[in-house]
């Protein structure tokens, strides 16, 4: 019993202890409660938010780049299905066995290998390689045929650039490709939206609007597990293409261009005399900038390179010429507008003019006898025009040539590219060249030679300005926000409206002091390729409706020394980088003006055999394709 | 005396299946549907090896509770010491003839299933030292000797246990022999000395930890010093758990876990994944399961008309109510990382055997509950 009451008391020692646990129980479980508390309800968002963060990764696509549109709306740059080849490396078993297999079905280069291979090590085990970025449809079936023996390669096919006319838009419209480091940096858009196997403008209007043409990205949400593997595909968000852009240009025009400028060095600009609007512009020899969406070979490249007529030069822009016998209307119309002469005054030509014992040359060496404007702008007489240019003055010439565009870019900041050209004037020679100007740079300044240099383009600019009856105009390559019909502008130059301040669309400046001067200029340059004799008398049209007036040019590109002028060699005698530029300026039609061109042929020889031709086949087509540019118009408004 | 040999020799089987104590039976029962349940999200919603497992370890060790509940309670006094010699042996075989697996020698093949040993002591300590606080007279209890040998009996196993080496689990055991001491009516004062001795040479305990072990700690206290490395289990839990809300995301939807973002979620951090899918409001209700168990094995160990029964059921209640603590507190971030199952939910063969085992012996007291022992 003893044992017993021991039994007992044990029991009760045991239960009180028991009790000071079962207490110690209940505050640890309550514990416990309140953590679970503030981890699933007062902080629920935050790891409700880091859930979400482990299991939804987000892939970024290339944005779409807009397209670019000729005038009719006929796509220039344009987007093309291709299909590239992917590697996964996560997803790959064995990766030197696939490198080989694939070394094998594409042709891969060992370098391309290496390259692969690096890549590899680079980037993240989810990110794609891109093994092959333009696979042609044959290498494409073949992967997919062999597809069960290449775990972890991935066909795709994805959109890339394209320039479905080739080399037609080159020099205007830039190309693009892969960006590199600064260029990334350069941009803060590009930044933003940079995924590996984007490609960005590298040079031209592609560069340049580069911003509008981006688009957005696409972005896929993909639910991963821990290891990065994709499960579930979530939400898709569509990426928005960049903007549409249409440029002023009509691509049958600048087709033609190109294929007359064939095998040739030089530019043809035309441009619309009263919109301003730049028709076309093209740059001989052009290449294809599809070479460098993949990447160039650098077989490719070093022949664009190594090419002696430099097709890499944007020659409408930034070639620099003198402008020769074109400069003469100017010359012309600056003596006018001073005073210096009217239709009346003439010069005796006898092929040469004597000043301060220094001969100036007429390129007729017999001499063309008393000759007025007219006939002196017909024959481009030389020596008609150093006299009109002594009396005249540089400074007073460059007046009118800047009034018209010489010496200033025409596209403004379109193009970094553009050169803005040179008319000098005596203090220009003081400042920059620290010597006095002397006359005899006025005589051949006056001829277009000497100093002064242009881009082809400026002369288009100023031909349509003196076609358009002396109004600025400003030429534009990209259909703006507020266009104008060709209509509309011409009835405000002719009505006046040009001078009303409120009306928006046009240049607020007249470019003549009287409105006759410009019509002699006008007939001096029609009588030039419509009469006899005249310089580019056998380009002419007789049909009315395609007749355009124009003025030659031959620029010399080196001194002609006495004995060479003896010689009086054939163009095929002279070695090629020796033979003189040749230029044409041209508007039409003669009644009614609407365009205006200028061509340039490098090394081309006399601008009345190869110059003044080419115009004689454009103006046709251009004059024809009036009604239908007129029509399109109202086409749908695009904003840049 | 006869009196009670009577009552004793009169329990019939039906009278044992009367006298089991169905609160915790269906509590049992409930806590095994559930964990077939959880164990089938781990496998990401099919039946495959974890489930299919778990599922018949269920089958094969709750009859065994049934079984071991129908032995007399005496049977299990007195067998106590065997038990706790066998287990010793076991962990002397398994510490030199033990299976290797991630670095640390803690099971036994037995062909049909691997044993852990150390499991089975959570159990063997509390039989060895209730027996021994039921036979001990109460003034003795007190005595140098006995509490010596108390230590010893604690302290054999311990040393095997952490040598394997398996810290959680020699906590566990440790926690669990100390509360029979305390039941058993240890002074108080020798655990407040005890304790305040373990604080003071507690930085010369962690200067013994094994790297790992250190790691663990640096990392419960900042997990975000590594969240890739050592805190990435931690903080995977916890984002599991936050994201869990008050009602979950649902019985399979638990992406932490489905995606695999959820480290050992079928063994030691199995509620985690409950408690993703099962939120604030499935994880309290888990928790009043526990407690309605813990209770009720309180409860027969008061009714106990024998000591060792009244030790063992308030012993095993503890320690129950111990490895609940130290895993939730463990997935909630509450403590270090240490290795402990939560008891029938996780997936293990040797700790479910042992929680069965355990549950057995407590059924067994309550239905002998009027057995006296002498």
């Amino acid at each position: 019993m003893i044992k017993s009451n021991s039994g007992i008391r044990k029991a009760d020692v045991i239960n009180r202890r028991m009790f000071i646990i079962g207490a110690g129980k209940v505050v640890v479980f309550v514990g416990i409660v309140a953590r679970l508390f503030s981890l699933q309800i007062n902080e629920n968002k935050k790891y409700l938010t880091l859930s979400d963060k482990n299991r939804i990764r987000e892939w970024r696509l290339p944005p779409t780049r807009g397209n670019i549109v000729d005038y009719f709306g006929n796509v220039i740059a344009g987007n093309l299905k291709v299909y590239q080849l992917h590697i996964i490396p996560e997803q790959v078993e064995n990766f030197s066995y696939l490198l080989v297999r694939l070394k094998n079905l594409l042709n891969l280069s060992d370098k391309k290998i290496t390259k692969i291979n690096k890549l590899k090590a680079e980037l993240k085990p989810w990110d794609s390689i891109i093994v092959s970025e333009n696979l042609s449809w044959s290498q494409f079936v073949k992967i997919n045929n062999y597809l069960y023996d290449l775990v972890g390669a991935k066909p795709v096919m994805t959109i890339s650039r394209n320039y479905p006319f080739k080399d037609v838009y080159t020099h205007v419209l830039g190309y693009v490709s892969q960006p590199n480091e600064q260029e990334i940096l350069d941009n803060q858009t590009i930044q933003e939206r940079f995924v590996p196997g984007m490609k960005i403008g590298k040079l031209g209007l592609e560069k340049r609007l580069e911003n509008h043409l981006i688009g957005t990205n696409a972005i896929q949400r993909y639910e991963v597990n821990a290891y990065g593997k994709r499960i579930n595909q979530l939400e898709h968000q569509k990426g928005e293409q960049g903007s549409k852009i249409r440029l002023t240009v009509d691509t049958e025009i600048q087709k033609a261009c190109g294929e007359l400028l064939n095998e040739k060095a030089g530019s043809i600009s035309v441009m619309d005399i009263y919109t301003g609007d730049i028709i076309a512009m093209y740059s001989s020899p052009s290449y294809d900038p599809n070479l460098f969406l993949f990447g160039i070979s650098q077989d490719e490249w070093q022949l664009i390179r190594n090419n002696p007529l430099k097709p890499l030069i944007n020659k409408t822009l930034s070639g620099l010429y003198s402008p020769g016998s074109t400069i003469k209307p100017i010359v012309a119309l600056s003596a006018l507008e001073n005073n210096i002469i009217d239709t009346k005054f003439k010069v005796k030509c006898t092929g040469k003019m004597e000043l301060y014992g220094q001969t100036f040359h007429c390129w007729k060496e017999k001499g063309h006898g008393w000759v007025s404007l007219k006939n002196a702008m017909k024959q481009s007489c030389d020596t008609y025009f150093y006299e009109v240019a002594r009396l005249l003055g540089v400074d007073r010439l460059s007046i009118t040539a800047e009034k018209f565009g010489l010496g200033k870019k025409v596209l403004g900041d379109y193009f970094d590219i553009e050169k803005k050209g040179l008319f000098p004037t005596t203090k220009w020679k003081k400042n920059n060249l620290g010597r006095g100007w002397v006359l005899g740079e006025t005589l051949i300044t006056g001829i277009g030679q000497g100093y002064i240099q242009s881009t082809p383009l400026q002369l288009c600019m100023m031909t349509a300005q003196i076609a358009n009856g002396g109004y600025a105009i400003k030429p534009k390559i990209i259909v703006d926000n507020k266009p104008i019909s060709y209509e509309d502008a011409k009835q405000s130059m002719e009505s006046g409206l040009l001078f009303d301040l409120d009306s928006e669309f046009l240049l607020d400046k007249k470019l003549f002091k009287n409105k006759k001067n410009i019509k002699i200029v006008q007939e001096a340059m029609f009588s030039s390729t419509n009469e006899r004799f005249g310089t580019s008398y056998k380009s002419r049209i007789d049909d009315p409706k395609y007749q355009f007036a124009g003025k030659t040019g031959t620029a010399q590109v080196k001194r002609i020394s006495k004995r060479e002028r003896e010689l009086d060699l054939e163009l095929e005698q002279i070695p090629y980088k020796d033979r003189d530029h040749a230029l044409y300026v041209a508007y039409g039609p003669y009644v009614n003006p609407r365009y205006a061109l200028s061509i340039i042929v490098e090394h081309g020889g006399s601008g009345s055999k190869a110059a003044a031709p080419i115009a004689k086949k454009l103006f046709k087509l251009i004059i024809d394709r009036h009604e239908l540019r007129n029509k399109q118009s109202n086409f749908e408004r695009i904003t840049v | 005396m006869f009196q009670h040999d009577r009552l004793n020799n009169e329990i019939t089987l039906f009278q044992k299946i009367k006298n089991l104590d169905y609160i915790l039976l269906i509590s049992v029962i409930l806590l095994s549907a559930l964990s077939v349940f959880v164990m089938y999200s781990t496998d990401g919603g099919e039946i495959l090896f974890h489930t299919k497992n778990h599922f018949v370890k269920l089958v094969v060790f709750f009859p065994l509770m049934i079984f071991v509940a129908f032995f007399n309670i005496k049977f299990w006094h007195n067998f106590s010491y065997i038990i706790y010699i066998i287990i010793i042996l076991l962990l002397v075989y398994v510490s030199f003839f033990g299976i290797m697996s991630s670095g640390s020698q803690r099971w036994m093949d037995l062909y049909l299933f691997v044993l852990q040993p150390s499991e089975l002591m959570k159990v063997a300590i509390i039989m060895c030292l209730a027996k021994y606080y039921h036979r001990l007279k109460l003034e003795n209890v007190n005595s140098f000797t006995s509490i010596m040998i108390v230590l010893s009996i604690i302290l054999i196993p311990i040393i095997f246990v952490i040598s394997q080496p398996d810290l959680g689990t020699s906590i566990l055991i440790a926690l669990s022999g100390l509360i029979i001491l305390w039941l058993g009516g240890v002074k108080v004062k020798y655990f407040i000395y005890s304790f305040i001795t373990f604080l003071i040479s507690l930085p010369f305990i962690i200067s013994f930890l094994k790297p790992y072990q250190k790691l663990r700690i640096l990392t419960f206290l900042d997990p975000d010093r590594d969240p890739l490395g050592a805190g990435y289990q931690i903080i995977q839990s916890k984002i599991a758990i936050g994201s869990g809300g008050l009602d979950g995301k649902g019985f399979l939807k638990g992406t932490q876990s489905y995606l695999d973002f959820l480290p050992e979620k079928h063994t030691d951090f199995i509620f985690t994944l409950f408690s993703e899918e099962f939120g604030f409001i499935g994880s309290v209700g888990l928790l009043i399961l526990y407690s309605i168990i813990i209770f009720r094995i309180v409860r027969i160990g008061s009714i106990s008309r024998s000591n060792f029964a009244r030790l063992f059921c308030f012993g095993y209640a503890f320690a129950i109510f111990i490895y609940i603590v130290v895993n939730l507190s463990m997935v909630l971030g509450l403590l270090p990382i240490v290795g402990s199952p939560l008891p029938i939910m996780s997936y293990g063969g040797s700790s479910m055997l042992a929680t069965m085992i355990g549950f057995g012996i407590v059924l067994s007291a309550k239905i002998n509950h009027k057995q006296m022992i002498a």
